[in-house]
């Protein structure tokens, strides 16, 4: 299934709640694209809900990172919440858990920003 | 080739959907092998990165060149050679990207998650110079089996 993306406002915070695959092609784009217009328009708190994402490839983890980096290069911050086991085990065998803030409440995700 | 081996070969367009196609196949294939779910997961994850590999390092998705996939079923292990038709490349070359220092690289897991998902990754050289890796999987007897000799 191709990667959606809905974007909804709590407070001062974005939150994007991803549905379907972020690989090689179309779903990495849609992650890409979703990230970058929030953080070009100058929104700081990101907050990604992958909990319908149950299969990221190499080239999706790939954009998790460029989307952590852009938006902590503009001065803001970008979360994960509510990983799926797959998503999960990727991130941990990467270590990439030691890089992402990652959340499994999504009131705790959004008080946790500064 | 033993006899009782059974072996397929595809060749791959260099082209995303390639990607999808040789994931399905082998996927399938383990289905047939007797793999449970999770293990087909990864065994299909781990072509998937192979062939992605092929289709923009090895190929640099040059559409004129082409991915030849096999796949073999012996008695013990599931085989899975993915072929490019670049300049093949050496493991050591390729940084760790488990180093703190490589953390925020956005590319350079896929071989690193072939090697995760799989019992034993290596590359060779291919025929026509191209790198050629090679995934292998025991079949699932073959682990149940190892479990009724252990010594108690």
């Amino acid at each position: 299934m191709a990667l959606q993306g809905t974007c909804r406002q709590i407070g001062d915070v974005a939150i994007i709640d991803f549905s379907g695959k972020i690989t090689l092609g179309e779903g990495s784009a849609t992650l890409r694209k979703t990230v970058r217009e929030l953080a070009e328009g100058g929104q700081k708190k990101i907050v990604l809900n992958l909990s319908d994402v149950d299969y990221i490839d190499s080239s999706g983890i790939g954009e998790l990172v460029s989307g952590f980096t852009t938006v902590r290069s503009a001065g803001g911050e970008l979360k994960l919440l509510h990983l799926t086991k797959r998503v999960h085990d990727i991130l941990q065998i990467t270590r990439l858990f030691t890089v992402f803030d990652v959340q499994s409440e999504e009131g705790a995700a959004v008080r946790s920003f500064k | 080739m033993a006899a009782n081996t059974q072996r397929i070969e595809v060749t791959l367009e260099t082209l995303l959907e390639s990607v999808d196609l040789a994931e399905s196949i082998t996927m399938r294939i383990a289905e047939a092998a007797g793999f449970p779910d999770e293990e087909i997961h990864k065994i299909g994850m781990a072509v998937r990165e192979g062939v992605i590999n092929a289709y923009n390092y090895g190929n640099q998705q040059d559409r004129q060149k082409k991915i030849l996939m096999s796949v073999e079923l012996a008695p013990e292990t599931m085989v899975v050679k993915v072929i490019d038709q670049g300049h093949g490349f050496e493991l050591t070359e390729i940084p760790d990207p488990l180093a703190e220092e490589n953390l925020l690289r956005t590319s350079g897991r896929g071989l690193f998650l072939m090697r995760a998902f799989m019992d034993e990754f290596r590359v060779e050289r291919g025929p026509e110079g191209g790198a050629q890796l090679v995934m292998i999987k025991k079949l699932p007897h073959v682990h149940s089996d190892n479990g009724k000799h252990q010594p108690e």
